[in-house]
C-alpha cells in the first residue's frame, strides 16, 4: 500500500518549538483530505508525545508513516526511560518538575491522552537507554 | 455569539486577528493546564487562560480553536502573538479574572 513517510528531529532544548512536528503532520493530513476528526486525533496524540520528548527526554526523533486509512507514528528518544510503564500510564501520575507544571503540562495526562486518542499504542522503554512510543491512528 | 461580542462583553483588547472578529463561536473552556485542555475539550472554539507561553497557541491550534482570551490583564510576548497570527487564531486580553470572564460568557449564552 502506498505510504507517505515523514521524519522530524524534535529539539529537546527548546520548549517553545515543541509541537512543530505535530503541526507539520497536521497540515499534511489536512492537505491530503483526511477527515478533520482524525486529523485532530493524530495532532493531539503526537503533540503530547512531542511535549513528553522535550520535557522528559532531551528530544529525539519522530517518524510518521501515512497510509490511506491510518497514520503510524514512532517517537524515539534516548532519554532516561520509564521505570514503571503501568504507573506512568495512570492519569495524574507525573515525574515532571514544578517548572514544567507552571508551563501548563506535567499533569500526568500525556500518556493517557496519547492512548485515548489512538487506536493502538505501544511503549518500549529501557531505563538509561531510552523510550520508543508507537501510535497507530485509524482514519 | 461572535468574537466581536466576546471583546465587548469582556472589555478586551485585541492582540491579533482583527479581521476575524465576525467569526461565530458557540462554546468555550477555561484552564491553565494545557494537558487538561487536550484531554477533556471537544469542539470548544474559545480558550480562556492565564498562561502565556507559546504552547497555549499550539494547544489551541491542535484543537482547532479560533480564539484565546488571556485573563487577569496578561499579555504574551510578541513572538507568541506572531505565532497566533500565523495560525489564524484571534488573541484577546481582558483585565477580568478567569472565573469572572467564564461566567460572563456563560451567562450570555456561550456553552461549555
Amino acid at each position: 500500500m502506498e505510504c507517505l513517510k515523514l521524519e522530524f528531529d524534535v529539539d529537546g532544548e527548546n520548549f517553545s518549538s515543541a509541537g512543530n512536528a505535530s503541526e507539520s503532520v497536521k497540515r499534511t493530513l489536512k492537505q491530503i483530505g483526511v477527515p478533520p476528526a482524525s486529523v485532530r486525533r493524530v495532532a493531539i496524540a503526537m503533540y503530547e508525545g512531542e511535549i513528553n520528548m522535550v520535557i522528559h527526554a532531551h528530544g529525539g526523533k519522530a517518524e510518521v508513516d501515512i497510509y490511506p486509512d491510518r497514520a503510524e507514528i514512532w517517537l524515539k528518544d534516548r532519554g532516561p526511560g520509564i521505570a514503571n510503564i503501568d504507573l506512568a500510564m495512570k492519569e495524574g501520575y507525573s515525574t515532571a518538575s514544578d517548572n514544567i507544571r507552571s508551563l501548563g503540562f506535567g499533569a500526568g495526562m500525556g500518556l493517557p491522552n496519547m492512548k485515548k486518542y489512538s487506536d493502538e499504542m505501544k511503549i518500549d522503554s529501557t531505563v538509561g537507554v531510552g523510550t520508543t512510543v508507537f501510535l497507530r491512528i485509524n482514519f | 455569539m461572535t468574537i466581536r461580542e466576546v471583546v465587548k462583553l469582556l472589555d478586551a483588547q485585541i492582540l491579533c486577528g482583527e479581521d476575524r472578529l465576525d467569526t461565530e463561536i458557540h462554546t468555550a473552556c477555561g484552564s491553565d493546564m494545557m494537558s487538561d485542555v487536550l484531554a477533556y475539550v471537544k469542539d470548544q472554539s474559545v480558550l480562556l487562560t492565564g498562561l502565556l507561553n507559546p504552547q497555549v497557541v499550539r494547544t489551541a491550534e491542535m484543537m482547532d480553536m479560533l480564539c484565546i482570551v488571556f485573563v487577569r490583564g496578561k499579555r504574551p510576548e510578541q513572538s507568541v502573538i506572531e505565532l497566533a497570527r500565523e495560525k489564524g487564531i484571534v488573541l484577546l486580553s481582558t483585565e477580568k479574572r478567569l472565573f469572572v470572564a467564564c461566567g460572563i460568557l456563560y451567562t450570555n449564552g456561550l456553552g461549555g
